[in-house]
């Protein structure tokens, strides 16, 4: 697709280089709002986001709600964690019921792989935005992380992020570290990574490593710290111990030992190099607690600007025409 | 009891198809020969361009009862049954409670025998299907149960499953195995691989069977105890089916129409009515089922029909139950991988199962009749006529089974049954249930 106006975002595997570059430029155009007194544009006045999390998350739901109450959006906040399923209501019927209530978008996380594309199904006159599925996507943090690393790379020339299109991903040397295997964020990052023009290498250990590799467009890190020598990003991912992936290596303590950014390792790291973590952290597992607060490290910004891109995201699917419409 | 005249067909032999037509009386037929007389009265079923044959057998039908009556009951899955060709089904234990005691097989026996086929029952190997104590296999084959199994489940406890090799040996009946390896299965949902991994889908992997496969193929060498693998997926487990059968370890084995037909790029837009267990393979394992089915690796071909009350399907994958719907649909995609070769074909669907599930004449049976046999007079007229080059569209709105997750909605189909003779009784004509 070669623009997410008026339509879904459920894959960026599916979106093109225009369509990236679109929501990074529109969402350059809302950074501003935050630093307003009244931080609120009315470009959804009167238009209904559902905002529908059946798995705990405090910074997505918040920064979701936050960006659609920014552009003036009325926001259904459906509170249904695992209740309804627990009740026996089915993904169907509850979606049946938010759209009864009059809904231009939904907002979904699911731990289901896949529940996002369903719903699209379910209700083809409502945009379906997915907030994460299951180990699938998580499309939103795609788009932030490349929209944070595009405006640190332009602060540092001196230069408008907007404008710049894809050019400051040519050749851009991104490595991606940790539980690849089970990680929606690590698919989401490929996907915008290699679509705006980076080389994107993997490291893990490899029972964290899809078995398909050879057919993702990443290359394989066999010495990470090779690689780190060599990186513009580093980005971690959270080892999701909660969901048993800590069965996958023979404790936390080596896992830190081989693959965790550990100070020393940090130490590798070239001057200009930036490291991402998409939160929340393990301080200690993933990286070492002084790496994260390095000034290297770009994971406040990544919180920050995850309101901007999902007002952006927000708007061109809700608000903007689809080009037949134009 | 109604006389009825089957004319024209090209009657289905075990080496050779000769034209012929069939008279039946009393539920048995009386003469096979070209031009016959229409006896006065008789009903008369035209199978010009048809193939007329022993009516199918089904191994591996989940009827649902008791227990999962919303999706399907002993009398539904008995007519879509009918429909689709088949004269006798094998009930799978799974229900709820499991078939795992002398009260539970009669009652399912009970309501087969009102229904439009004939019903015969699978037990369970382990009480409850847990995998750990031995059902009570010679009360039930006393009832005239002639399979085992725990199917919905693996017995994984290689010393339980050596066991029960050992127990049902010498009571005449045979063990049948889910082949999946639990831990290597772990919570998977589709088949591991490329699309599994795109879609971010915990996967099963062959590996899993071919791994439960191996160990029971050592199993039988050692204990001398046949048994049948069900829905066997894996190009590997095949090839180790094949060796073992080679070297005359009594090993009998059926495929799925839906392993031979559908592909796991199916499940690429997480529609649940894909999703199976085993589940669909890539390219290299459909061609390995599809090649050891017209090469006679395996026996048969049983429908592993799976009825899900639409709402359960209607939830997210992973969370969905699986199964696919195979009894209405199953002779025609039989048809669609074999080509023009009814021989293979009634032996895949009626003649080797018959024999696997001892439903054959001369078979001790315990009130049904005899299928899978040759058609000759004095054998129970259970029959088939199968048109094999009429063409139509599978549609999940016209099936006789109550659930509706059928994988094939909007397939076209080459081949249909025409009509089905129970017992000299005609259930099925025109392809209409009667």
């Amino acid at each position: 697709m070669d623009t997410i106006r008026g339509g879904n975002l459920i894959d960026l595997g599916t979106l093109s280089r225009d369509a990236i570059v679109e929501v990074l430029d529109t969402a350059e155009s809302f950074v501003e709002v935050a630093s307003r007194t009244v931080k609120k544009v009315p470009a959804l006045s009167g238009r209904v986001v559902a905002s529908l999390f059946y798995e705990e998350s405090t910074r997505t739901r918040l920064s979701f709600e936050t960006a659609a109450k920014r552009l003036s959006a009325d926001v259904l906040s459906l509170a249904v964690a695992s209740s309804s399923v627990k009740k026996g209501e089915s993904l169907r019927d509850t979606i049946a019921t938010i759209e009864a209530l009059g809904i231009d978008a939904v907002v979904l996380r699911h731990r289901s792989s896949g529940a996002a594309e369903q719903v699209s199904r379910y209700v083809p006159h409502v945009r379906v935005i997915n907030a994460g599925d299951g180990l699938h996507q998580h499309p939103t943090q795609g788009l932030l992380d490349a929209f944070t690393v595009r405006r640190a790379l332009a602060g540092r020339r001196g230069v408008e992020a907007l404008g710049t299109g894809a050019s400051l991903f040519e050749g851009l040397r991104v490595v991606i570290v940790g539980d690849i295997r089970h990680s929606r964020v690590a698919r989401s990052d490929i996907d915008a990574y290699v679509t705006l023009g980076a080389r994107v290498s993997v490291a893990g250990p490899a029972t964290l490593l899809p078995d398909d590799l050879d057919d993702w467009p990443v290359e394989v890190a066999t010495d990470l710290d090779a690689a780190l020598e060599q990186s513009d990003v580093v980005s971690l991912l959270r080892l999701q111990t909660e969901r048993g992936t800590g069965a996958f290596v023979p404790s936390l303590r080596e896992f830190t030992s081989t693959f965790g950014l550990t100070e020393e390792r940090a130490a590798r790291l070239r001057p200009e190099a930036v490291v991402m973590h998409p939160g929340p952290i393990n301080r200690g597992v993933e990286l070492d607690s002084a790496v994260a607060d390095l000034p290297s490290s770009l994971i406040a910004q990544q919180v920050a600007n995850g309101v901007p891109i999902r007002m952006a995201v927000l708007y061109l699917t809700i608000a903007g025409r689809t080009k037949e419409e134009r | 009891m109604t006389e009825l005249l089957i004319r024209g067909g090209w009657v289905v032999g075990e080496a050779a198809t000769v034209r012929a037509d069939v008279h039946v009386r009393d539920g048995a037929i009386v003469s096979v020969g070209e031009d016959l007389d229409v006896p006065t009265g008789a009903l008369v079923i035209d199978a010009e361009g048809c193939w007329v044959g022993p009516g199918f057998v089904d191994l591996h039908a989940h009827l649902r009862e008791p227990g999962g009556e919303a999706a399907e009951t002993v009398a539904s899955g008995a007519r879509a049954a009918a429909v689709g060709g088949f004269t006798a089904i094998v009930a799978m234990p799974n229900t709820e409670p499991a078939i795992d005691s002398v009260d539970t097989a009669s009652y399912v026996l009970s309501r087969g025998r009102h229904a439009v086929v004939d019903v015969a029952v699978a037990g369970a190997i382990t009480v409850g299907r847990r995998g750990e104590h031995l059902a009570p296999m010679a009360e039930l084959a006393a009832l005239g149960v002639r399979l085992f199994t725990d199917d919905g489940a693996v017995v994984q406890d290689a010393a339980v499953m050596r066991r029960a090799l050992v127990y049902a040996r010498p009571l005449g009946v045979r063990l049948a195995q889910h082949a999946e390896d639990a831990s290597l299965a772990g919570p998977g949902h589709m088949n591991e691989g490329p699309v599994s991994s795109r879609l971010g889908l915990i996967g099963r992997p062959t590996l899993a069977e071919d791994v439960i496969v191996a160990r029971d193929l050592e199993l039988v060498r050692v204990t001398g105890a046949p048994l049948h693998f069900l829905h066997l997926s894996s190009a590997r487990a095949l090839a180790l089916v094949e060796a073992a059968r080679a070297e005359g370890l009594p090993i009998t084995a059926e495929v799925t129409p839906h392993h031979l037909t559908l592909h796991e790029s199916a499940c690429g837009t997480y529609d649940a009515t894909f999703k199976v267990n085993p589940p669909l393979r890539g390219t290299r394992d459909v061609d390995a089922v599809r090649d050891a089915l017209r090469r006679g690796v395996v026996d048969a071909v049983a429908t592993d029909h799976a009825p899900h009350a639409p709402e359960t399907k209607d939830r997210s994958f992973d969370e969905a139950p699986s199964g696919v719907l195979g009894l209405e649909h199953a002779a025609a995609l039989v048809n669609e991988v074999l080509g023009d070769d009814p021989v293979r074909f009634f032996a895949a669907l009626s003649r080797q199962p018959a024999r696997i599930a001892q439903l054959r004449g001369g078979d001790a049976r315990a009130g049904l009749s005899a299928h899978g046999g040759s058609i000759v007079p004095g054998e129970d007229a259970n029959l088939v006529v199968f048109d094999p080059a009429t063409t139509w569209v599978a549609s999940r709105e016209i099936l006789q089974s109550r659930a509706r997750n059928t994988p094939y909605h909007g397939r076209q189909l080459r081949g249909r049954v025409r009509a089905t003779v129970v017992r000299g009784e005609v259930v099925v004509h025109e392809g209409e249930l009667q």
